[in-house]
């Protein structure tokens, strides 16, 4: 555990030390800002929650997320710091759970910087407080579900570029998968990947923390979905660590 | 080359390893005991960074072993890497790291805290020399520099085994004379392979020279045993007589 947190806390003072954390943070704050109050209609609803900014923070993450994941083991093989960091005394696995870690901090660090989103709407009127909380589990755990499947990504191919489309595709199937589009078409021709469609859709997870509701089977499959990617991570860095 | 089982810290048995239907390292077998400094020699592509790389646990041979004070870099590759400080080829550091902070998280990562760990990473600076820059980061240095960041990395926990891929590379000659004599400071205590182009360094530090050509190991000698080899009695000659022999057959 010492191990891991050493990687996690150099990984996110890189971060900070490089530009990427205050584009992102910056690109993130204006983007999910404008989608709230102008698509959003924050104001003119005249109700005090937090739904217009729910509903679309999953897209912004979704175009953002595979933005910081692309780089995590990517950029280790341009400067050939893989080889360093794979040889000092740690397991594969310890690396890709570090790096994961240090990366959902500071989406983390993003997300605790929408908290005037929090203020206005108490400024405003009387929103259930329990149920923003809850929505804000759901975003931390819609977060980690994307930065595993990019991180993942990310160990496959060398190509940055690749890596980053190739995670905003595999996001965006887990996040429509349950949308009646998906659905509809896999009823007609095979109902049971239809049934399983529904079951791994992401939104639809998240979209019960927005109301409020969490439940234990709701963050066992974030967890366990989260689990996958990062065990996929780690067989793709050992497989492909000296390519 | 006479290395009982005993002391042998470094066992490679039948080493290789193909990229498709290339053979970059082809069954290369060799005993490095504690006192021993192994000059690796070859060509570029010869497969020199590649069995180091596998004996670091790095890369994955195709087939064959490699133990680390009789640990198996694949099967209990941490008790290994435990025991290994590398340095690998190009001397990697994080850039944006400074020459402290970056060694200090080296140091972590093997276990070292406090007191220690500071008299851990006083003790590396000062034998590579770079108590001057160390609040620099890593990107802002020379080359000569960042080498040295590096070997430092290889050095804080006074491993038995050194494996340094071209220590030298990208220094001055001051420099290079400096890390030659940290090699012979500590060859009593560890077994230590350096890879080099610069054949008087083998003459300077190695106790015994490898030279490798298309994977294969084509000498392993004494420096001095192998320059009785060319009437010449130069390395150079020896060196490309034994490389270019390989290539035209």
């Amino acid at each position: 555990m010492r191990i891991i947190l050493t990687i996690a806390q150099r990984e996110l003072a890189a971060y900070f030390a490089t530009p990427v954390a205050s584009v992102f943070i910056v690109i993130f704050l204006v983007l999910q800002g404008a989608m709230t109050f102008n698509l959003g209609n924050f104001f003119d609803r005249g109700q005090a929650d937090l739904n217009p900014f729910f509903t679309f923070i999953p897209w912004v993450f979704l175009l953002l997320i595979p933005a910081i994941t692309m780089r995590l083991w990517a950029e280790e093989r341009r400067l050939g710091t893989i080889e360093l960091l794979l040889t000092l005394p740690i397991t594969q696995g310890q690396a890709v759970i570090a790096k994961f870690l240090a990366a959902w901090a500071f989406c983390a660090i993003a997300l605790a910087l929408t908290f005037p989103f929090i203020i206005s709407v108490n400024l405003l009127g009387n929103p259930d407080n329990g149920v923003i909380a809850s929505g804000y589990v759901g975003c931390l755990l819609v977060a980690g579900a994307f930065l595993s499947i990019g991180s993942a990504l990310s160990a496959a191919t060398r190509n940055q570029v690749i890596a980053y489309v190739l995670a905003v595709a595999v996001c965006f199937v887990f996040a429509v998968a349950s949308y009646p589009l998906v659905t509809d078409f896999l009823n007609r021709n095979t109902p049971i990947l239809a049934e399983i469609a529904r079951r791994i859709a992401v939104i639809d997870r998240f979209q019960a923390f927005t109301r409020g509701v969490v439940s234990v089977r709701d963050v066992t499959f974030f967890a366990t979905f989260i689990g996958f990617w990062l065990f996929l991570n780690t067989v793709l860095v050992d497989q492909r660590k000296a390519d | 080359m006479a290395a009982d089982g005993e002391s042998a810290l470094i066992e490679i048995d039948g080493l290789t390893k193909r990229f498709g239907a290339f053979t970059a390292v082809d069954s290369v077998s060799f005993r490095v005991a504690r006192g021993e400094v192994l000059g690796f020699l070859g060509p570029n592509g010869a497969g020199k960074s590649t069995t180091m790389r596998m004996l670091a646990g790095f890369m994955i041979p195709t087939a064959g072993t490699a133990r680390i004070c009789g640990h198996d870099v694949q099967t209990d590759g941490v008790a290994a890497r435990r025991m290994l400080g590398f340095l690998p080829e190009g001397a990697p550091t994080y850039p944006e790291m400074s020459v402290t902070g970056f060694l200090r998280f080296c140091a972590k990562i093997r276990g070292f805290s406090g007191a220690e760990l500071d008299r851990r990473v006083d003790h590396a600076l000062g034998l590579t020399r770079l108590e001057s820059v160390r609040l620099q980061p890593v990107e802002t240095l020379s080359k000569g520099f960042k080498r040295r960041v590096g070997l430092a990395q290889a050095l804080l926990h006074d491993p038995p085994v050194l494996v340094l891929d071209e220590p030298t590379d990208g220094l001055d000659p001051n420099q290079k004379h400096e890390v030659r004599k940290l090699i012979q400071d500590m060859r009593a205590e560890k077994a230590i392979v350096i890879s080099t182009h610069i054949l008087e360094e083998v003459d300077a530090v190695c106790t015994r020279a490898m030279i490798i050509a298309r994977g294969r190991v084509v000498a392993d000698a004494t420096p001095a045993e192998l320059e009785k080899r060319h009437p010449s009695g130069k390395l150079d000659d020896v060196f490309r007589q034994l490389t270019t022999q390989k290539d035209a057959a």
